[in-house]
């Protein structure tokens, strides 16, 4: 995939976040005074570049669904900037929003409460056609069938509801519903993980068809390290609301920089018994503290076995490695060039 | 090593909107003292509500153990009362749940749910169990626990749930320990540390372990041996090396390879298994991965393949089993 390396430097943004901040007031008593902050997103930037796959993954609680929401302005940021072809979406009304959703559309978790259940798979599909005005009702339902087989279903289903398709299935409407409009853009949360996993594969292997086919950008967001590895080009891990390391796959999955992220590849269990009993695993201690009250400093140095005193008072910059060819490949660790030895 | 638990024949079947659910269709292993074992499948495949029959935790309606033999220590489980039932379940085989938010209760404090069984199962008194409970919470590696005694589930963290979850579980230091799913409601680093946590406490409490999981990779450092459901059969059962080297069903094959590794640079397309599990409201005449499989032969549509050997403790139900032996990947041609 050196192509897509070379396309994440050379080529175009096509979404850009600039220290966005989503923050949720916790209020309390009679008043509703705000007495304090969940800081979900806390001064994220990045790039996804036209033609990639990013992946952004963290666990629970770290904050990449709510980027994912945000950077559609379907949550609203608290600040900073998100720009899709230089046009800026945050801060947007819906009339102004309108033009651009056609082409920045979402994917969601969960098959199952993501479809309307009172709604035909037509209805379903057809539906950001007819928001957007796309087409009379007879080219809308030629779409539609088009669609249906564009995902892998039969064009006849048109008329069934969702109760009467698998969880996998499902997806794909979920999938066809979001290309609809023929979208450059597409953020994908979670797409696979409410699913079987001989139907997860079906899943990404349709991801990666649909990408190559019809030329889509997607943000992936997702746990799953391994599925991450196998469909991004690059890489974003978050945690407590901080983008920790960023890169291209295969800088990130061979050389992970931030402690982190090491610990986050060695807890993924490998399908494979002999590796499995040697490999030495890094077991984080403690569980991820609150995003109303994050520590000082670096937010993972409660949890890092090599935090040192900086690391409890500073707050360390994503930044490229001190002597590092790549220009791309940036973490946020006061300690990494000592680390990385 | 002397069998400590044995299934034979299991039958289970839900009845519901006058539908009958073949949830579980003739299932048997053995499970040796301190012996572990993973039970993998996917959702409706059989494999909780097989151990779920083994702890008579199946109600009436709808369901029910049809046939079968759970032969535990000597005595057959499926002939037991319900009150002596209730005396093998917690103190003898005990079982952890996926949900630990759920599967506490609530409005309680912890240290009153960890007393429950001991003041029930193991006679002691209060200070007795309240000392024992505190002692069982470290054991989880909850240290401090006598000052959290008086605290409610929701004042601890998932991973921290799921080991009060444990806790209850060895109360009454049980003989064979069910994980039901154990890691599947945590976060990866969160679930790295429960499965250390398990294997520890496997190996200081001599205890044998069923692991029910979705994932072969979880599993595939923790347990000895293997069983691949699907469908309600037992389509695979090998010892763990074997199973992951050498799968003999085109079900595990295709399981396995469906599995994007971390370690793999490969960007080769995943091995995807084309169409659903079959609907479980009729009964099989045939293999039920038939429908699935890219190996299909008549034969495989004619009639359910039994448990065959393919190789030391290494039994498949398929036809075809012998044959594919030199297949190495999935959907390869033979």
């Amino acid at each position: 995939m050196n192509a897509a390396v070379q396309l994440a430097t050379g080529s175009k943004p096509l979404i850009e976040v600039e220290n966005l901040k989503v923050h949720f007031p916790i209020r309390h008593g009679l008043l509703r005074r705000q007495v304090g902050a969940v800081r979900a997103v806390d001064d994220v930037s990045f790039n996804v570049y036209e033609g990639e796959t990013l992946g952004l993954v963290g666990e629970s609680g770290c904050g990449k669904s709510t980027t994912g929401l945000a950077v559609l302005n379907l949550l609203e940021a608290t600040t900073g900037e998100v720009r899709f072809r230089g046009q800026t979406v945050t801060r947007s009304s819906e009339q102004q929003m309108r033009p651009l959703r056609r082409h920045m559309m979402m994917v969601f978790q969960d098959p199952y409460s993501s479809l309307n259940p009172r709604m035909t798979v037509g209805t379903i599909i057809g539906e950001p056609l007819s928001v957007h005005q796309m087409g009379g009702p007879a080219e809308r339902a030629e779409r539609v069938q088009e669609l249906l087989r564009l995902v892998g279903l039969n064009p006849a289903f048109i008329n069934r509801y969702p109760h009467e398709f698998s969880g996998g299935q499902r997806q794909r409407i979920g999938i066809a519903r979001a290309l609809a409009t023929s979208p450059a853009f597409i953020v994908a949360d979670e797409p696979i993980s409410a699913l079987d996993v001989s139907i997860q594969a079906q899943v990404v292997n349709l991801m990666s068809d649909l990408k190559a086919q019809l030329g889509l950008t997607y943000l992936m967001i997702s746990h799953d390290l391994s599925m991450v590895r196998y469909i991004s080009d690059r890489v974003a891990v978050m945690y407590l609301g901080k983008i920790v390391e960023v890169g291209s796959r295969d800088s990130v999955f061979d050389r992970p920089l931030h402690p982190y992220t090491r610990a986050l590849m060695s807890a993924v269990p490998v399908p494979n018994p002999k590796l499995e009993r040697e490999r030495k695993r890094i077991i984080l201690e403690g569980d991820v503290p609150s995003p109303s009250n994050p520590p000082a400093g670096c937010r993972f140095h409660p949890r890092c076995a090599f935090a040192e005193e900086v690391c409890r008072h500073e707050e360390p910059a994503l930044r490229v490695l001190e002597g590092s060819n790549s220009a791309e490949h940036r973490v946020a660790c006061h300690l990494a060039e000592k680390l990385a030895e | 090593m002397s069998c400590l638990l044995e299934v034979k024949n299991l039958v289970t079947r839900f009845y519901s909107d006058g539908a009958t659910i073949h949830a579980v269709n003739g299932i048997s292993y053995a499970l040796d003292e301190g012996e572990s074992l993973a039970i993998v499948g996917e959702s409706g495949s059989g494999k909780s509500v097989g151990v779920m029959s083994v702890m008579g935790l199946i109600r009436f309606p709808p369901g029910r153990v049809e046939s079968g033999e759970v032969i535990f220590k000597g005595r057959d489980l499926l002939k037991l009362s319900s009150s002596e039932m209730r005396k093998v379940r917690g103190s003898e085989i005990a079982m952890v749940f996926q949900d630990p938010m759920t599967s506490l209760n609530p409005v309680l404090p912890i240290g009153l749910q960890l007393m429950e069984p001991l003041q029930a199962h193991m006679g002691l008194d209060k200070n007795a169990a309240r000392n024992r409970a505190a002692e069982l919470l470290a054991l989880v590696g909850l240290p401090g626990a006598v000052e959290r005694l008086g605290d409610f589930p929701f004042q601890f963290s998932g991973g921290q749930r799921q080991r009060i979850m444990i806790a209850m579980a060895l109360t009454c230091n049980p003989s064979v320990l069910i994980a039901d799913e154990p890691t599947t409601a945590l976060d990866v680093t969160i679930q790295a540390q429960i499965v250390e946590l398990i294997k520890d406490l496997q190996q200081k409490l001599g205890m044998a372990i069923i692991w029910i999981s979705h994932n072969l990779a979880l599993v595939a450092g923790v347990v000895d041996k293997v069983i691949v459901m699907y469908s309600g059969y037992i389509v695979e059962q090998a010892p763990v090396d074997d199973l992951y080297e050498r799968p003999a069903h085109p079900y595990t094959m295709g399981l396995l390879q469906a599995i994007p590794s971390l370690d793999q640079r490969n960007q080769e397309r995943l091995a995807s298994i084309e169409g659903m599990p079959p609907d479980l409201r009729a009964p099989a005449v045939a293999c039920p991965f038939a429908p699935r499989c890219p190996y299909v032969v008549d034969q495989c549509r004619q009639a359910v393949p039994p448990l065959q050997s393919v190789g030391p403790h290494h039994t498949a139900a398929c036809w075809r089993a012998a044959e594919l032996r030199n297949v190495h990947s999935f959907g390869e041609i033979v």
